[in-house]
């Protein structure tokens, strides 16, 4: 690593006064810290969240939850009140790094194959940051791309919960993240699919499967699909032709499973 | 370099690091605490899991400065003062659960943890929390074996397969 100094500030305000310019944000460093090791980061200053009360907990409120943007996954995954979002959170990495990633970083980070941007994206999410919120939508913008701005700190994110929803990940087994996963969550307005681990462009809405389940939320309603590989991921792992597959297969056993 | 402090295996320690110090090497490094390994340095293998505030974390994914004011517990901690092995590390000895042992010390810590919340753990519960410990020598059988037999199970069953 090079050489760089930390602040832990226990405020979002005295936070955002330290960021910018060189300095980044720290949260769960489950991503950021290898990511150091490797040298492909070379902040002057980390800027930890995780001393932030004002960041971490989750509260509900009219069928709303809020999760702070540094609370970590073990504890979205004990807290139940969304069971889909409880459940995928509890299958992320390892418990190790379940007790020290955080929401916020997940989704700042936007890794094509991690999982919170498919709950986001799915059940229409809200990111809150410090200066505004941005609906999960206008959000996230392509792989490891977000609408977040220089040392703009996503300070919590608003999950409405949804008559039903369930996550099906197809877990690469050496990583443990997602070679396919699909969120599915149906909501007042509709159907909302969010495919996580597939595509060039990252995170992204699986709009013919959500006009099918709106018209009947069934397996069958997915029959006459087909996904098209195109601009899906070639890696090691899996064809473009293979993800495609999965893509359908994770979305049904989503739908029989959603509760 | 900033000054931290934090309670180790219940005893108060005060140290200067630098901000990319890991909890890892303040241990090793600083405080000649060994028994936490590093095997990947890059988060996968669990070797240098030790408790923070009561929670299993990998520590060559902590900076030190982050475990400021913290009560950490190390592998160093868990045997009782005159050396006698607690449940877990007695029974990891008793049914083979390490050979090189060089996994063994994060598998006792997570094993710790794991048993803290879920005292009777079912073997697929104990495999699943076992997903980011690697262990390239046992197998992980007689690893699954030790830990139902610290958490008071009957192990026959498991020793038949
Ligand atoms: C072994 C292993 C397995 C994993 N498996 C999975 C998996 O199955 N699914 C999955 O989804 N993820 C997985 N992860 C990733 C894990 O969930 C990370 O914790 C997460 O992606 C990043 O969160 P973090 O809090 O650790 O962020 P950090 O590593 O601290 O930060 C990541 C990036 O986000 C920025 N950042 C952090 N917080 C904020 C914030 N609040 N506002 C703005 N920017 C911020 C940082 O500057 C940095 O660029 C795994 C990680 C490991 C090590
Ligand atoms: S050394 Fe920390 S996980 Fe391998
Ligand atoms: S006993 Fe050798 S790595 Fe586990």
């Amino acid at each position: 690593m090079y050489a760089f100094d930390i602040e832990c500030p226990t405020t979002i305000a005295e936070a955002a006064q330290a960021l910018g310019g060189e300095n980044q944000a720290l949260s769960g460093g489950q991503t950021l810290i290898p990511t150091l090791k490797a040298r492909l980061a070379s902040p002057e200053k980390l800027v930890s969240l995780t001393a932030i009360a004002e960041m971490k907990g989750i509260s509900s409120a009219g069928g709303v939850l809020s999760i702070g943007g540094a609370t970590c996954h073990a504890d979205v995954a004990a807290d139940g009140s969304y069971k889909a979002l409880s459940e995928l959170a509890a299958h992320i990495g390892d418990p190790a790094v379940r007790n020290r990633g955080t929401i916020g970083g997940s989704v700042a980070n936007n890794d094509p194959a991690a999982c919170y941007p498919a709950a986001a994206l799915a059940s229409g999410a809200t990111i809150v940051t410090n200066t505004r919120e941005i609906a999960a939508d206008d959000f996230f913008l392509g792989m490891f791309e977000t609408a977040l701005e220089e040392g703009e700190i996503v300070t919590a994110v608003k999950f409405p919960i949804p008559e039903k929803a369930n996550y099906q990940k197809f877990v690469q087994p050496a990583s443990r993240f997602a070679l396919v996963g699909v969120f599915v969550a149906k909501t007042t307005d509709g159907v909302r699919v969010a495919v996580t681990g597939a595509s060039n462009e990252g995170v992204h809405r699986w709009t013919a499967a959500e006009e099918a389940l709106n018209a009947s939320f069934a397996v069958s309603a997915l029959d006459d699909l087909t996904v098209s590989a195109d601009n899906l991921i070639a890696d090691l792992h899996g064809s473009p032709e293979y993800r495609a597959h999965l893509i359908k297969v994770m979305t049904g056993r989503a739908v029989s499973a959603a509760s | 370099m900033t000054k931290v402090t934090m309670t180790i295996n219940g005893k108060s320690v005060a140290g200067d690091v630098e901000g990319n110090t890991l909890l890892a090497s303040f241990l090793r490094d600083d405080l000649h605490l060994t028994g936490t390994h590093i095997g990947c340095d890059t988060s996968q293998c669990g070797a240098c899991v030790v408790h923070v505030d009561g929670r299993a974390v990998k520590s060559c994914t902590m900076f030190a400065t982050e475990a400021n004011g913290a009560e950490v517990a190390t592998i160093e901690g868990q045997a009782a003062a005159d050396g006698t092995l607690n449940v877990i590390q007695q029974a990891f000895q008793d049914h083979h659960g390490l050979q090189c042992g060089f996994c063994t010390p994060g598998m006792v810590m997570s094993t710790a943890a794991l048993l803290k919340d879920n005292p009777k753990p079912t073997v697929t519960e104990v495999r699943t929390y076992l997903e980011g410990n690697i262990c390239r020598c046992t197998g992980y059988h007689n690893i699954v074996k030790a830990i139902m037999a610290a958490s008071g199970q009957d192990v026959s069953a498991i020793a038949a397969e």
